[in-house]
């Protein structure tokens, strides 16, 4: 009996193995001049860079959001709670195909977002949010946090239940402010909600691959390209498979390395 | 008002306000669906009268029930062999020593954060060199592997927290390991369990990726390639292009309103113990 178990895990761990031999088998396929000549692709590295730009409305300002409100709403009781939580995570269930089209409507110049704009006198400001050069990146951007807030908010709002409330009255024994006690209680007491928001927002922004395939197509002109739609282009349309392979192995690797720094930071707070 | 009273009020503006951001898309692209088919809309504008028919014209139009089926039979299929595998796999990780355990689990981890965008390439031609591109395999089994790393992680966290003494009580009684996880580690471990098939089936269903590589041929699409075909073939007629986001957003959002009681607060109570 004791055997069968034993396999059974080692076999999910041969299955895994499998696809990270997948990996090195193209990588010694392509050799490793693909990822000296990815480093150094002006096309890779803006397509990195959108991407912490997508890190910012994906992860830091959910985060910062659901942070400050769970902040401020640390004390109050209040009923209804079941309900708002699983409203503001239901953006986090659906399709990102399904996201990507329906958003790419509340932005069409005809759409809702532009409606809305005209009807409180800011008329002026219509135009095709995802076909401007300087407004289709934020813009997909709010789409990723519109995802994400909800997750961070029902996160640390449940965490801050957690939270011992022995702690909060001794931080106010202590003549601690809101400000203080937020810095001193809330946030040590919310340190592993923290680091899993951070590292699945983060790993959201750097895939978003579904919303931004759906909406722009890494358009106009590679405005919203990031890696994982170069990705498919190169190996998939254009025929660079060696370069696709590339930097796709670099993304995993900045990933796994981001969700280690995550940890490590989120962990080793007092 | 009192402090508090204030203070209550203050919270339930913030959350009614992230509660009516949360829903309003939804909302008007379900309200748009209700317009008929091709109809030329400007903003949000109430139809004229409520119409399922643009539901049932996209339906028919972007072959829904076929694309449907395939995300049925790949969905329940990632899920049950992820459960199968998944349930003593955590228990050993969970319960047991044995050589290796550490490293394994710890390829395991990582198999939890590498996503499809960096194995899609390899995993294509593999795929293909073995002929399976086409197949529901080729979103079955990568589905699969993906998603043991997971449930395995979310099992094992799941029965480390089971006090050994239930175990051990069993075993006392003569019951074998097999049994002890059978008989009495499963049925009190349903909620986690039950969680684990939620998320993992979400994934599975609204996975787009994968399809899109894998899957030319018509008769193997999932719901959201289709979903995305009918896109780029009606974009300009919205309400149809609305219906079919509605769609195939359905069941996962039937899934999660159903589950949702116990989803999230598995899922809650899961991600602080990993």
């Amino acid at each position: 009996m004791f055997a069968l178990f034993v396999i059974a895990p080692i076999a999910d761990g041969a299955w895994i193995s499998l696809f990270r031999w997948d990996g090195v088998t193209s990588g010694t396929w392509v050799g490793l001049g693909n990822y000296r000549a990815a480093i150094h692709d002006a096309a890779v590295r803006t397509a990195f860079q959108h991407s912490l730009v997508l890190i910012l409305f994906y992860a830091v300002l959910p985060v910062a959001v659901g942070l400050a409100l769970t902040g401020l709403l640390v004390h109050s009781r209040v009923r209804g709670v079941a309900a708002v939580r699983t409203v503001i995570f239901l953006p986090q269930v659906l399709a990102a195909v399904v996201v990507g089209v329906a958003w790419r409507w509340l932005y069409d110049p005809e759409g809702p977002i532009n409606q809305a704009l005209a009807a409180v006198g800011l008329g002026s400001l219509r135009h095709s949010w995802l076909g401007d050069l300087s407004t289709a990146l934020p813009a997909v951007g709010v789409i990723g946090s519109w995802i994400t807030t909800g997750l961070c908010l029902v996160l640390f709002m449940a965490g801050a239940q957690r939270i011992p409330p022995a702690r909060y009255e001794a931080a106010r024994v202590d003549g601690a402010g809101p400000v203080r006690e937020f810095f001193a209680v809330t946030l040590p007491g919310l340190r592993n909600e923290l680091a899993v928001a951070l590292s699945l927002t983060v790993i959201a922004a750097l895939r978003a691959f579904d919303i931004i395939y759906v909406t722009t197509k890494g358009g106009p002109g590679d405005a919203t390209t990031v890696p994982s739609l170069l990705i498919y282009t190169r190996a998939f349309v254009t025929g660079q498979v060696g370069s696709a392979a590339a930097i796709g192995a670099i993304m995993g690797l900045l990933i796994l390395a981001l969700v280690v720094i995550i940890t490590r930071l989120v962990e080793d707070r007092p | 008002m009192t402090a508090s009273g204030v203070e209550r009020a203050v919270t339930y503006a913030v959350l009614a306000l992230f509660s009516v951001l949360a829903l309003a898309p939804i909302a008007v692209i379900v309200l748009t669906a209700m317009h008929p088919p091709g109809a030329l809309l400007t903003g949000v504008e109430l139809p004229h009268s409520v119409s399922l028919a643009t539901f049932r014209s996209a339906w028919d139009a972007g072959g829904f029930g076929r694309l449907m089926a395939s995300s049925v039979l790949v969905s329940a299929s990632v899920v049950a062999l992820t459960t199968a595998l998944c349930i003593p796999a955590g228990y050993a990780f969970g319960t047991m020593r044995f050589p290796g355990a550490t490293p394994i689990f710890y390829v395991m981890l990582a198999g939890m954060v590498v996503p499809f965008e960096s194995l899609i390439v390899p995993l294509y031609y593999t795929f293909r060199d073995a002929g399976l591109t086409d197949t529901y395999w080729a979103l079955i089994l990568p589905q699969t592997g993906l998603s043991i790393s997971f449930g395995t992680f979310w099992m094992r966290a799941f029965f480390r927290s089971v006090p050994v003494e239930l175990a051990d009580a069993a075993r006392v009684d003569g019951a074998s390991s097999w049994r002890v996880l059978w008989r009495v580690l499963v049925p009190i471990g349903r909620p986690a369990i039950l969680t684990m098939v939620v998320l993992v089936f979400m994934w599975t269903w609204n996975e787009f990726l994968l399809a899109l590589v894998m899957i030319s041929d018509q008769s193997h699409r999932t719901a959201p390639l289709g979903l995305s075909t009918f896109q780029s073939r009606y974009g300009v007629d919205v309400p149809s292009v609305s219906a079919a986001a509605v769609l195939v957003a359905a069941p996962v959002v039937v899934v999660y309103l159903l589950t949702q009681r116990q989803f999230l607060r598995g899922m809650l109570a899961g991600s602080i113990r990993g």
